[in-house]
């Protein structure tokens, strides 16, 4: 009973938070005069800090609305002569922008669901199945949670040699598609939902082909989401892989790979690099603004919050 | 007897065959992509292995190479070393102090939990070119600082100390939100109990702060710490594109090494094997800092 209420718990954890952040709110009114001061000291702190920290993308948005030859004017300003929505436009007439875009989404959604498929039957393998050596597979999943990528581009690229596959889409999808984090964190989550579920399911003759898609699923949900915004965000933003494993920019590049190659080919024009920095920020902004009510619960859920 | 047995038997068979099944996709392309690169990671540090060309087993010689005939390998490590112990302790104990401060009575806390987290989930390139910008000689900083108090900056990028401080301080810049929010999700599972007990024995501010929240998130301080440190010791796109290694080799990283050697000069081998160098320093590190928790992180259970 009170798993199946932590089950649940989970999956209505939204409403949870919005019950604590509503209790939060109410908290907010300050007891003492001692408290309220302190309150507003660190609302003034707080507020400075997002200030500061946030003005340089604030300059940065400015700037590709501005001629080129103010964004170094002195004293700096703020707000050109002239406020140049066209910058935008003209981002897309220099670099294949669109197809940059087009790449990233392409290869993050793939990228995405492969890790879905992979991670989470193996996750319900490693957690939910009996079977002869399963815990020391399972370790040495958790070993090559050890090795860092950096390692692995020098061979892999080798291994995408001998394939063919340098310049390829399979390239950018699959090679980093395997890792053991996705499987870790599935593996984790399935074995806290009650065996009690997928036996009375089995005991009414489902198979374990069933009982994954109909009962292990639907009650991960939360956590499915989770690593896929996760693993999305990091196909999204990869550089060095790309970079590496990339040769024709202009057709496969994606985000990062064709920013870079843009500032290159642009050399002095400040004012549509900025334009395209911001141009590249907006679709993942987006995406965060989106789930931010999620945002900390994922990075705790993920187990990410302690140990 | 001997039946139920025979068939508990076949059943684990069974089940063990169904596991295979689930269990393939991952066992393939973890064997395919990470364990033959692996593998073939150590053999190629013991060859000569152009990107085209032939190959030839010279033992030890790229890792002898790396340590006395290779100009940019020692400053590479330097650099490594200075960026990493200034980054995170710098990045770990803001971003703490801006998990603490943006605490549940904050009005707007959603927001600008976002705001902070946005550099995070922006692509990297676009965060540096925003500093590269900021920091050319006529930059905002050069400019504000001329403009408004009539100082001139030195040209960061140009100079070899103030270079790798500009990485380590757009690399902070950059990182803030993520710290920040995984020590937000630690203080918020904090008991209420605790805490309403220590107020009520008169811990308020920063003794509160000091004495109880700080040991109590100490195991997400740990994870924080450790993973802060990997990630600065494999830390690439901030010094490639904001100052490209420079001026000179002062900004040129580990990883950055690697990727040159690599991809800019063919040399796989050399490559591979400063790529072992750096795997034995992370887990060297890593292993460091577990033997050390035991004296300043405290845990629940």
């Amino acid at each position: 009973m009170s798993t199946e209420t932590e089950t649940r718990t989970l999956l209505l954890g939204a409403d949870d938070e919005f019950v604590r952040e509503e209790a939060g709110r109410r908290g907010a009114v300050a007891r003492t005069r001692g408290e309220r001061i302190r309150l507003v000291i660190a609302h003034v702190f707080v507020y400075l800090a997002a200030a500061v920290f946030v003005s340089p993308l604030v300059y940065a948005f400015f700037s590709a609305l501005k001629p080129n030859i103010e964004i170094f004017s002195m004293p700096p300003t703020l707000i050109g002569s002239q406020v140049k929505w066209g910058n935008f436009a003209e981002v897309f007439a220099y670099g294949p922008f669109w197809t940059y875009i087009g790449n990233s989404l392409f290869v993050g959604v793939a990228g995405t669901l492969v890790v879905l498929a992979v991670s989470t039957t193996a996750g319900y393998a490693f957690g939910r199945l009996r079977w002869k050596g399963r815990d020391a597979v399972f370790l040495l999943f958790l070993g090559t949670l050890m090795v860092p990528a950096e390692v692995l581009v020098i061979p892999m690229f080798q291994v995408m040699q001998w394939f063919g596959w340098v310049n390829t889409y399979q390239a950018l999808i699959l090679p980093f598609a395997f890792t053991a984090f996705g499987t870790f964190l599935m593996r984790q989550f399935f074995r806290g939902i009650p065996f009690e579920l997928e036996e009375a399911a089995r005991v009414d003759g489902a198979g374990p082909i069933r009982t994954f898609l109909q009962i292990i699923l639907p009650l991960s949900k939360s956590s499915v989401a989770v690593l896929s915004v996760f693993t999305f965000l990091s196909f999204w933003n990869s550089y060095l892989w790309p970079l590496i494993v990339t040769v024709d920019y202009s057709t496969l590049g994606t985000l990062p790979v064709g920013l870079a190659s843009f500032s290159g080919l642009t050399g002095t024009r400040w004012d549509l690099q900025m334009a395209a920095a911001i141009i590249s920020m907006i679709p993942t902004t987006l995406l965060v603004i989106v789930l931010q009510k999620h945002l900390v619960k994922g990075i705790a859920m993920a187990g990410l919050g302690g140990r | 007897m001997t039946t139920t047995t025979k068939r508990r038997g076949s059943l684990a068979r069974v089940e063990t065959r169904q596991a295979l099944g689930f269990a393939s996709p991952a066992l393939v392309g973890l064997a395919l992509f990470t364990i033959v690169p692996v593998g073939l990671s150590i053999v190629m540090s013991v060859f000569d292995w152009p990107t085209f060309g032939d190959r030839t087993f010279t033992g030890a010689d790229n890792y002898a190479k790396l340590f006395t005939a290779s100009p940019d390998f020692w400053p590479a490590l330097r650099n490594s070393a200075v960026y990493t112990l200034l980054y995170v302790p710098l990045s770990v104990a803001l971003s703490l102090v801006l998990a603490i401060g943006l605490g549940p009575r904050i009005r707007g806390r959603g927001a600008l939990r976002v705001l902070f987290f946005i550099p995070v989930v922006v692509p990297m390139v676009a965060n540096v070119l925003v500093w590269k910008m900021m920091l050319q000689p006529q930059g905002l900083f050069n400019g504000i600082a001329q403009g408004w108090f009539g100082v001139s900056l030195p040209n960061f990028l140009a100079d070899p100390f103030w270079a790798m401080a500009m990485v380590v301080a757009m690399s902070v810049w950059q990182g803030l939100g993520y710290n920040m929010l995984i020590f937000s999700a630690a203080l918020e599972q904090l008991p209420d109990s605790v805490l309403e007990a220590a107020s009520i024995d008169g811990a308020r501010g920063f003794r509160l702060v000091w004495s109880v929240m700080i040991p109590m998130i100490s195991p997400a301080i740990f994870f924080a710490t450790i993973m802060t440190m990997i990630s600065s010791l494999q830390v690439f796109a901030q010094p490639q594109l904001l100052t490209g290694g420079g001026p000179g080799n002062a900004t040129k990283p580990l990883v950055m090494f690697i990727w040159e050697q690599g991809f800019t000069f063919g040399d796989l081998g050399l490559a591979a094997a400063a790529a072992w160098i750096l795997f034995a320093i992370i887990i060297a590190i890593t292993g460091m800092q577990f033997a050390a928790q035991r004296k300043w992180v405290h845990y629940e259970h």
